[in-house]
């Protein structure tokens, strides 16, 4: 294993600051004068604002939309044809829409005061029929959202490529109905915004727990109408993100336009709280979906109508139908599949806004899928993994376009679930099964592959408020031969600031220590859209290295001339320019350009030692890593408990920078996944009211839910990418809810017994085992009758 | 989620504290570990006028041998029962009930006093005192007096303590070795409240032969005699008012203890 560059499992060079608890994140930041604000929100999922009541002594300290002059609703607009925008005013106005949403904001020195302000302040509401349930909200005559448009669909879209005669004719075909849940993201840090307005450099300057600092700024400058270049959007260190941070949140406008107004520094703390039952939510799928196949398993024709419940409002910038738009664009999976159709809504409801969370729609279109992979399985009475390798796009045809114009880049897949299967020892799992143990024995599978790195050819057709075209990076030797490197992404826990440096070690040589990184800031960093869709190994990665190129290159000619040697006969090696007559350090060339430029050569390149360079894949539709997870479970058919007795992961990443970190982000992706199979979940009553308001009730995975994971690397490089890496950020949460699902569905099926929604919880496990009970009594009491 | 503004007093004594419970025209609350009342305030679901805060009170921190039996003041923490404080066979019983409770961090703060007094209804020591024939000790202006743990949680989060009374001490009988106990906590996953508890606790040296069944929603229900693991109907006053998931959930704790308890491995 490389030591050094890219390869080279360093430890996190941030880790120092972390692990002593010496980051800083968003709550360590105070200012001199800074106020604190607290919110009231709407106790109610639907009704009219009549008016808001502030006792006289707080006029000065409570602000509802009628002081908000000026200040434009959130919008959240997609390209695609028919999509039906929602205006969030970012303190309500006429309606409230969701049970969270925000009503007033109060200010006072502390949170405590501004939250006793914030008890005095009462709404008059006339409620009106909510709608909670996305089904429900589809039908005509359901209460409407969005009263102007007729129904509640942001968008329906439309996937055909002709599948009737396979379903009249296939010899398998399986239909299911699955649903996976309503759930929160929960990162260690909850969104926090600070705001102040500088005089001295007649800017606002937002310090905020975000992934997209150059995102938010936009969005800032759109609703505030301010230029762009009058905000500096910080966001320093962050807890987490998992695209919890990646909007544009009323709170940011509403304690920016304070910041403004107060001519006080101003901040927002969200509590656990409200980032449970009011900030923004995730997944929630429902699919009704035909899976058609032959008799050995291969597939005919997939046939799904998805809905989406994306709630209230339309989420800057990924807008409410990034979810249901990616189903219908990913459902066929790693699969050859000659037919295909799909059916998507994006459903308004009185429920907050959902925002990608990580694995986006994958980790719902992942269960859906290989849930119907396992069921024609056991309708043939095959292996899982026997009728996946029948389906499987096989490494000879890669590059692979698949039935939606999906660019699949490289890998091979057959082989990434064989090991799968070898790892979790199918066989003993089958040998164990007959020994009728008290609890029942299950495995199951979920591959997948994860398209990550999306550039300008997947987004242009979406038509979003943002757009990911080339990225950047500055690099700058400093006089004394460090390296300053400064990129437009956020590093909320990836390790960037690590694998960054890694890539500029690779190309210049020089000591990973010597490497800073800063990134988060748009006063100091090329523009980016920011972290997300596992984009920032691939594109900021690309980024760095091409400035780090141009900078070896300029470095090079300064160090051939103090040689006394042409540029052709020198390289570059363990931060020395080497010439066969010698050889001179890096950090002397680089003090030599600053401080004696009496020495350089006449004709040097004046742009110096600093660049920002761009970088542009090979192929902008992304790289596609894919993973096979493998779970063994035991449930206790009592109490409907479930519990992974075994866990493994096959993962190819491409080249990985830094395969200690590449583990890493694996695992937590698959804690999170298990999470979404047996544990979270946000409900709601009839009325909208959100039914976990504390972690006690919406239940986390922990150490010991998680169990120790294996994880097995394939390294198949992208054609595409600088290093031939791909972005796997995502995939840990993406392959691990099918896996643990279709695991608890194969030890059901020995009683007869089937789980259709996520999380599988104690009460679903028994209610499956009841009806299966039942019917199965049913049909006893039909044979004796 | 910050408090309401109130008055923090922090007694040396006990005196010093009912002394202060005595003023009825405020409301006061007693704060002990403060792992149930903190997270209740910030929430503001209690907006109390004065936090007694009786942690510095060396006299509850105290747990001695007292006759036949053990004497456990109530600021005494669950991790010091955890870490073994107590010996014998009642303080292996004591040791696996107070691991179960939340996580060590709250171990380290949260008491038993608290938690008894607190009555949570899925709280483990109200069920695991009543399994056991724990005293209450309780001090209030007319002085000291005893309840037994039966008559002492009256409901979810409703005891029998008088708004001027303190708990200072718990007594518990000390177990003979020929004791055999099981306690099963069934929960989402460890560190969380339960969703059932079953208990038994047989001694023949002390003639307790005792069920328990918590976490009903309502207070723990106790009969005197230990189930065989055949006869569900038997059982019924145990699962009285429970159903559905409720029901299976708490029928399975008992299934799990029955079997600890035939298989020895408590």
């Amino acid at each position: 294993m490389n030591q050094k560059g890219v390869g080279a499992s360093i430890t996190r060079k941030e880790d120092d600051r972390f692990l002593r608890g010496r980051g800083q994140f968003v709550g360590d930041i105070k200012l001199a004068r800074m106020l604190d604000a607290a919110f009231v929100r709407s106790p109610v999922a639907h009704g009219s604002l009549k008016s808001i009541d502030i006792p006289n002594s707080f006029k000065n300290s409570v602000f509802t939309s009628n002081d908000l002059n000026n200040v434009k609703p959130i919008r959240a607009v997609s390209g695609l044809h028919g999509f039906k925008a929602s205006e969030q005013p970012v303190l309500a106005e006429e309606k409230v829409r969701w049970a969270g949403e925000l009503l007033a904001v109060c200010v006072a020195e502390t949170r405590a005061l501004a939250e006793d302000i914030a008890d005095e302040v009462f709404a008059e509401i006339d409620e009106l029929n909510p709608v909670i349930e996305m089904l429900e909200a589809r039908q005509v005559g359901s209460p409407l959202v969005h009263e102007d448009w007729g129904d509640n669909i942001f968008l329906e879209t439309n996937v055909d490529t002709g599948v009737e005669d396979a379903i009249a004719t296939a010899p398998i075909k399986v239909t299911r109905r699955l649903r996976m849940s309503r759930q929160c993201m929960a990162p260690l840090e909850g969104r926090g915004v600070l705001a102040e307005w500088n005089e001295r450099t007649n800017q606002l300057v937002v310090y905020t727990a975000t992934q997209l600092p150059h995102i938010i700024r936009t969005g800032l400058s759109e609703c505030l109408g301010l230029e762009e270049t009058s905000i500096r959007v910080i966001a320093p260190d962050i807890g987490g993100g998992f695209g919890y941070k990646g909007l544009l949140l009323a709170e940011e406008v509403i304690i920016s336009w304070l910041a403004i107004h107060l001519r006080r520094p101003v901040r927002w703390l969200e509590d656990r709280r409200e980032a449970l039952t009011a900030s923004a939510n995730c997944r929630e799928h429902f699919y009704d979906i035909t899976l058609c196949a032959d008799e050995r398993g291969k597939f005919l024709a997939l046939d799904a109508e998805v809905t989406v419940d994306a709630g209230a409002y339309s989420a800057y910038p990924f807008t409410a139908c990034l979810e249901a738009a990616q189903v219908a664009s990913i459902l066929p999976g790693p699969y050859n599949l000659p037919a295909y159709r799909c059916k998507t809504w994006s459903v308004a409801t009185n429920k907050s806004p959902i925002v990608p969370y990580r694995g986006v729609a994958r980790a719902g279109v992942c269960y859906a899928l290989e849930f119907m992979v396992d069921l024609v399985a056991k309708t043939i009475d095959r292996e899982p993994t026997d009728v996946r390798l029948e389906n499987l796009i096989a490494p000879e045809q890669m590059p692979f376009e698949n039935i939606v114009k999906k660019h699949f880049d490289s890998g091979d897949y057959p082989t990434c679930i064989k090991r799968a299967a070898k790892a979790i020892n199918i066989e003993g799992v089958r040998a164990r099964q007959q020994t009728k143990e008290e609890n029942l024995i299950g495995v199951g599978f979920g591959i997948f592959n994860e398209q990550a790195a999306h550039g300008t050819a997947v987004y242009s057709s979406w038509g979003i408020p943002m757009m990911p075209g080339y990225e950047q990076a500055f690099a700058r030797f400093t006089p004394d031969g460090g390296l300053e490197v400064r990129v437009g992404i956020q590093c909320h826990g990836q390790g960037s600031e690590t694998t960054l440096a890694q890539v500029a070690q690779e190309i210049l040589t020089i000591d990973i220590e010597n490497v800073s990184v800063t990134h988060g800031d748009t006063g100091l960093t090329p523009y980016s859209t920011g972290t997300w869709g596992s984009r920032v190994m691939v594109m900021a990665g690309g980024a760095v290295a091409a400035a780090c190129e141009i900078l070896c290159e300029r470095i090079q000619i300064i160090g051939a001339h103090l040689l006394q040697t042409e540029l052709i006969h020198t390289e570059v090696k363990e931060g020395y320019i080497v010439a066969p007559g010698g050889q001179i350090k890096i950090e002397e060339v680089a003090r030599t350009w600053y401080r004696r430029p009496q020495d350089l050569p006449t004709d040097v390149n004046p742009q110096g030692l600093e660049v920002t360079a761009g970088y542009k894949a090979g192929r902008d539709d992304g790289t596609f890593s894919y993973a096979a997870h493998a779970a063994v479970v035991a449930i206790d058919p009592n109490s409907g408990c479930v519990e992974i007795l075994d866990y493994c992961i096959v993962e190819d990443g491409g080249v990985l920078v830094n395969p200690m970190i590449a583990d890493g982000q694996v695992l937590g992706g698959a804690a999170q996944g298990i999470g979404t199979a047996l544990y979270e979940e946000m409900p709601f009553d009839d009325n909208g009211q959100p039914l976990a308001g504390t972690l006690a009730e919406y239940i986390l995975p922990g150490a010991t839910e998680v169990p120790d994971i294996t994880i097995d690397h394939m390294e198949t490089p992208s054609p595409y990418s600088r290093f031939g890496q791909k972005g796997i950020g995502e995939g840990g949460a993406i392959g691990s809810v099918a896996a643990v699902c279709n695991a608890v569905n194969d030890a059901l099926s020995q009683i007869g017994a089937e789980v259709r929604d996520t999380p599988i919880t104690p009460v679903r496990v028994l209610a499956a085992i009841d009806s299966a009970t039942s019917v199965l009594k049913d049909s006893e009491d039909l044979e004796s009758s | 989620m910050k408090a309401v503004n109130f008055d923090f007093y922090q007694p040396a004594s006990v005196e010093e504290a009912v002394d202060r419970l005595s003023d009825r025209t405020i409301f006061t609350k007693i704060l002990s570990g403060g792992q149930s009342l903190c997270p209740m305030m910030n929430f503001r679901l209690v907006r109390p006028d004065l936090v007694v805060d009786i942690s510095r009170i060396e006299t509850l921190q105290q747990i001695n041998p007292i006759g036949d039996g053990i004497r456990i003041g109530s600021g005494v923490t669950h991790s010091r029962l955890e870490d073994g404080e107590v010996n014998g066979k009642t303080g292996a019983y004591l040791r696996k009930v107070a691991s179960g409770i939340a996580y060590r961090a709250v171990r380290t703060r949260g008491t038993m006093g608290g938690s008894v007094a607190h009555a949570d209804p899925s709280a483990d020591w109200p069920a695991a005192l009543l399994a056991v024939g724990a005293q209450m000790e309780v001090i209030g202006p007319n002085g000291t007096r005893t309840i037994s743990a039966g008559e002492f949680v009256l409901g979810p989060y409703t005891t029998a303590l008088d708004d001027d009374e303190l708990l200072v001490a718990i007594h518990l009988p000390k177990l003979s070795k020929r004791a055999r106990w099981a306690y099963v906590k069934q929960s989402r996953k460890p560190g969380e409240f339960a969703q059932a508890i079953a208990v038994f606790v047989e001694d023949e040296i002390l003639g307790i032969k005792r069920t328990v069944v918590g976490a009903n929603h309502m207070c723990p229900v106790v009969i005197e005699a230990i189930w065989d693991g055949e006869d569900v109907p038997s059982m019924g006053s145990l699962l009285s008012g429970l159903n559905g998931y409720d029901y299976k959930v708490h029928l399975a704790a008992l299934r799990k203890a029955e079997k600890g308890l035939r298989d020895g491995l408590c």
